[in-house]
């Protein structure tokens, strides 16, 4: 009998992928209180005090003790509708907001710590930002406003605006050097600030609801186009927005935030699957979950499974065993070779011969792990088997059934049974 | 109701300044006479046509062809109605006057941004600058600096750097958060803040104020004469105190033209719309 790891250790995922790739910047009891008395606020923070008790004393928590780990090239967003922290948390990121408590670790290097000379240089060098509201400068053009940050590091003219025309070339407004900000769309505009943001190469870049504020048509160009860059260039990126659809589509982990509290990180299907409370769960109800939920997650291990080598007498044994009227065939190695039916292995019984492999149907659909709902529903129109899962080797993993796909969509969680 | 005696104590103070600060005024005298005289050199110095014609040239490239018409004619009826040498002593006086007020105002007013603490103390001090009746200064600035252009600079200071002080302060507030926050997210200092961001945002704001400052100090033209100022308040001064209506309209026209000019031209001063 098979039972596949995916289904069980849904947590494992994280602590799998710590193990294996590298922490670019780790947040850890970072708090963020503000008021005239922080500090002293601080101890009632900690013994967990209601947010009732704390505005009674005049504060309020921005961040309430978030701990995460952002790896090297990944987008990790950071979700919260207004009010819940996540745009102060990402100003204690580079301390444009300094932190009440908690330490902020890039590459090693403590920068809650930093004085206010190596704050300077580690903002040059490698944390940029994009803004909400772009932000640029109104009274420069646009080859000069995404020179800027390589003009208070003092580069000089010709480098600077060497290397701000390759950033513009990189978003797409090479012709537009010398247009003046308030001459340009929104969405051309947010381009500038991408622009200017990824001229001083940082290592990290830092996105403030950075497509909130366009249209949405703009928005979803704006993100396909950052996922070609990020693609492209592999920066580590912490985005935020308040929009779930966003999050699930950029992000390659999602960090939950609601009263200053980071409630759930995980993968989209993570928060989509396992919510980890009735808050993120609400959050999670309006998804279009077709394009999020993907095959891994709403596949089964097959009831049984029968061996390319195995006779039609074990197969018809499996069979009846499991009240099932087909059976997947796979080779030592648990590759796909095919289906067989109960009938047909009845009649090569009858017949007196045993090889499944006679009767065996290979015309079986296939998909990898990481296809989303909508792009499985067409697979089950030409098939009346169960569409399996296999990975790069053709290895089986799971399979899926019409009512799974009903399931998925309508995330029920259908999968422990 | 008990007197207080408000105005014993402010005769006191001043008895006891010029007498012990009598130095530092005469050193501040002969600072503002220099740059008084080295202006009136200049102004007076220059021959009428070439000072129309870099009056029209700067007019025309800063405000327009309308304006520098206007100087033109302007400019004109002034050496006409025989009033030059006035015109270009009250310029002088003027110019003087708004230099120290930039000097002083502008980094005042940047100061003030920054600190509550200073905004709250300088206000006040503004508001007594420009409220309280200029003939009240006028008398101690003769105590310290005698007769002449020298308090009369020194009270149109008084009276018309206010506006420039308060402008450039609330140039400097109104530049968008957003646009600070992104320059500190790209590790701007805070001077590389106030010369490449603040300053150049504020700068409309700033402008309007120094226009200000200029109508005001040729406000002051009449009143600073009455201590020895000389150029056209003087004439002004004459026709009144004469009861020659026509030489005080002549005056006073002159002194509508100079404002008309140098107000339309720091008007034009700011950054033009792309």
């Amino acid at each position: 009998m098979y039972y596949l790891c995916y289904f069980t250790e849904n947590n494992s995922i994280d602590a799998y992928e710590g193990n294996d790739r590298m922490v670019k910047l780790e947040v850890k009891n970072l708090y963020k209180i503000f008021g005239p008395n922080p500090s002293k606020i601080l101890p009632l923070v900690k013994e967990g005090a209601s947010k009732e008790e704390i505005q009674k004393r005049g504060h309020v928590v921005g961040v309430n003790n978030a701990n995460f780990s952002v790896y090297e090239g990944e987008i990790f967003v950071i979700m919260g509708l207004s009010g819940s922290g996540k745009s102060t948390l990402i100003r204690c990121l580079n301390r444009l907001i300094e932190p009440t408590a908690g330490e902020i670790i890039v590459d090693g290097q403590n920068i809650s710590g930093l004085g206010t000379k190596e704050l300077t240089e580690f903002r040059r060098k490698k944390m940029s930002m994009v803004f909400q509201n772009f932000a640029l400068l109104p009274h420069r053009n646009i080859e000069e406003n995404v020179a800027f940050g390589l003009e208070i590091q003092g580069l000089s003219i010709e480098e600077r605006l060497k290397i701000a025309y390759e950033s513009l070339d990189m978003v797409g407004l090479s012709g537009y050097e010398k247009a003046m900000p308030s001459e340009l769309s929104g969405g051309m505009q947010q381009r500038v600030g991408l622009a200017r943001a990824l001229a001083t190469n940082p290592d990290i870049l830092l996105m403030d609801e950075a497509f909130s504020a366009l249209d949405p048509l703009i928005r979803k160009d704006m993100q396909d186009e950052l996922i070609t860059l990020h693609d492209k260039m592999r920066k580590t990126i912490i985005f935020i927005t308040h929009d779930l659809d966003e999050a699930l589509k950029v992000g390659d982990r999602i960090a939950i935030m609601k009263d200053g509290v980071i409630v759930q990180v995980g993968s989209s299907e993570e928060i989509l699957e396992n919510p980890s409370n009735d808050y993120v769960k609400e959050f999670t109800q309006d998804v279009n979950r077709a394009k999020v939920i993907t095959a891994a997650s709403i596949m089964k291990k097959a009831d049984a499974i029968v061996y390319s080598r195995d006779g039609a007498r074990v197969a018809v044994r499996k069979m009846r065993d499991n009240s099932i009227s087909s059976v997947f065939v796979v080779d030592r190695e648990r590759r796909l070779k095919g289906i067989i039916t109960i009938d047909d292995a009845l009649n090569l019984i009858k017949t007196n011969r045993e090889d499944i492999l006679e009767i065996i149907d290979t015309n079986v659909q296939t998909v990898s792990g990481d296809v989303s709902i909508q792009d499985l529903i067409p697979l089950f129109i030409n098939s009346k088997y169960p569409v399996v899962v296999v990975d790069e080797n053709q290895k089986m993993q799971g399979i899926i059934f019409k009512a799974s796909v009903l399931a998925g969509l309508l995330g029920e969680d259908d999968t422990n049974d | 109701m008990i007197r207080l005696p408000i105005g014993y104590y402010v005769e006191k103070a001043i008895d006891w300044l010029t007498y012990n600060l009598d130095s530092f005024f005469s050193m501040i005298k002969t600072i503002l006479l220099a740059i008084i005289n080295s202006f009136e050199f200049i102004f007076t110095g220059i021959p009428f046509i070439v000072m129309l014609l870099i009056f029209v040239i700067i007019s025309w490239k800063v405000a327009g062809r309308n304006v520098a018409i206007f100087t033109a004619i302007g400019l004109v009826i002034i050496k006409s109605i025989n009033l030059w040498q006035q015109t270009m002593s009250t310029f002088a006086l003027v110019a003087t006057a708004t230099v120290i007020a930039i000097v002083i105002g502008i980094p005042l007013g940047i100061w003030m941004s920054f600190r509550d603490t200073v905004n709250s103390f300088v206000r006040p001090i503004l508001d007594f600058m420009q409220t309280m009746p200029a003939f009240v200064y006028l008398i101690p600035a003769v105590y310290f600096f005698d007769l002449g252009p020298v308090p009369g600079a020194v009270a149109t200071i008084i009276f018309a750097m206010p506006p420039i002080v308060r402008l450039t302060n609330l140039g400097i507030r109104q530049v968008a958060e957003d646009v600070i926050e992104a320059s500190r997210a790209f590790g701007a200092t805070s001077s590389q803040m106030l010369f490449k961001v603040q300053i150049p945002l504020a700068m409309p704001t700033i402008l309007a104020g120094l226009n200000q400052t200029i109508m005001l100090s040729l406000s002051m033209v009449v009143i600073s004469a009455m201590i020895g100022s000389g150029g056209l308040g003087d004439v002004v001064l004459r026709g009144i105190t004469q009861m020659r209506v026509g030489l005080g309209f002549e005056g006073g026209l002159a002194v509508v033209i100079l404002a008309m000019i140098l107000d339309r031209i720091t008007q034009s001063l700011g950054p033009k719309e792309k």
